[in-house]
């Protein structure tokens, strides 16, 4: 089986990196890695035919953040859902935007609503909400009083 | 029977006129601002076209500038990134000028009140004439809010 195939290639190449992995159902593979193997396992699976970035988000749970990286591969139809382990006080990863290009959006968008800085992006900067907002709205940390206005600049 | 004594002068007989003219003027022909946020705004453009027909019907025209209207039909969510450039519509607009607020986010945020980025209503930026509420309003409660408005306008009741 393709899923199968692919968890196991990882084990073996990353061994004790792979935190966890299931086979979620059909072409639904879920590994969970801590934030620093991140890029590797990245490239490992780009230049093993996991070419397709559909999705960068993030999480915000009690105990850690989570960014989660959807991958697709167009031939076997199996999509490798990656979970970073980010930790709370301290919320960095590696970019992936080197691999591909369009991880640029997904991670100022993450950013933007969860506050994850991605070292290495070449632009990140908020994406939606105007670039004076204070905080970072979807953590859960997050306080809607006072509310905040905005003045158009320019 | 005591004698009816007319306290009229021509001069308010005169103002009485103009005032009249002028308001059943601003009534026929409400030039709106073509400005639509969100979903409401579909159904504003429903309401302009063949089915109902209502803006021509009441002389009114979508103008694209503010410059040449006088009626802001605000149809949709305000979010707070959006708030200084309706403001700026607003200011931009010759007066006498008048505001619809058309369905519930515009009314007070309305499924996104207090959100972090939705103003709760566009009252707390711009006055609101008439609030047309419905999510979205179909064209009826929309062309209603139009002759509430107008109805509005033709007692006196909006001094701007």
């Amino acid at each position: 089986m393709e899923e199968d195939k692919i968890i196991n290639q990882l084990k073996e190449k990353f061994g004790e990196k792979i935190l966890d992995a299931k086979i979620q159902r059909a072409r639904r593979v879920v590994i969970t890695i801590n934030r620093d193997d991140i890029y590797e396992v990245c490239k490992y699976l780009y230049e093993n035919g996991y070419e397709y970035l559909s999705c960068i988000s993030a999480v915000d749970y009690e105990d850690r953040f989570e960014s989660v990286y959807h991958i697709f591969n167009a031939k076997t139809r199996v999509l490798v859902q990656i979970k970073a382990i980010i930790p709370k006080d301290d919320p960095k990863i590696k970019s992936v935007y080197s691999i591909w290009k369009a991880a640029d959006w997904f991670e100022r968008e993450a950013y933007d609503m969860m506050g994850i800085v991605y070292e290495g992006h070449p632009d990140l900067r908020r994406i939606l909400l105007p670039h004076d907002f204070k905080g970072f709205p979807l953590r859960k940390d997050f306080k809607l009083t006072p509310a905040q206005w905005f003045e158009k600049k320019g | 029977m005591e004698p009816i004594i007319l306290t009229l002068s021509l001069q308010k007989i005169k103002d009485f006129l103009e005032e009249f003219i002028l308001r059943e003027a601003r009534i026929r022909a409400m030039w709106p601002l073509t400005f639509g946020l969100a979903c409401c705004a579909i159904e504003m453009m429903a309401t302009g076209c063949s089915r109902f027909d209502a803006f021509e019907r009441f002389g009114m025209l979508f103008r694209a500038s503010p410059r040449q209207a006088d009626l802001m039909i605000v149809a949709g969510t305000v979010t707070k990134k959006m708030a200084p450039l309706v403001r700026r519509l607003y200011e931009q607009m010759p007066e006498p000028k008048y505001v619809i607020a058309m369905g519930e986010c515009a009314i007070s945020g309305g499924p996104f009140y207090d959100s972090y980025s939705v103003v709760d209503g566009v009252d707390k930026i711009i006055p609101v004439d008439v609030y047309v509420p419905g999510c979205p309003p179909r064209p009826e409660g929309l062309i209603y809010g139009i002759i509430k408005l107008q109805e509005k306008i033709r007692r006196g009741e909006i001094k701007r």
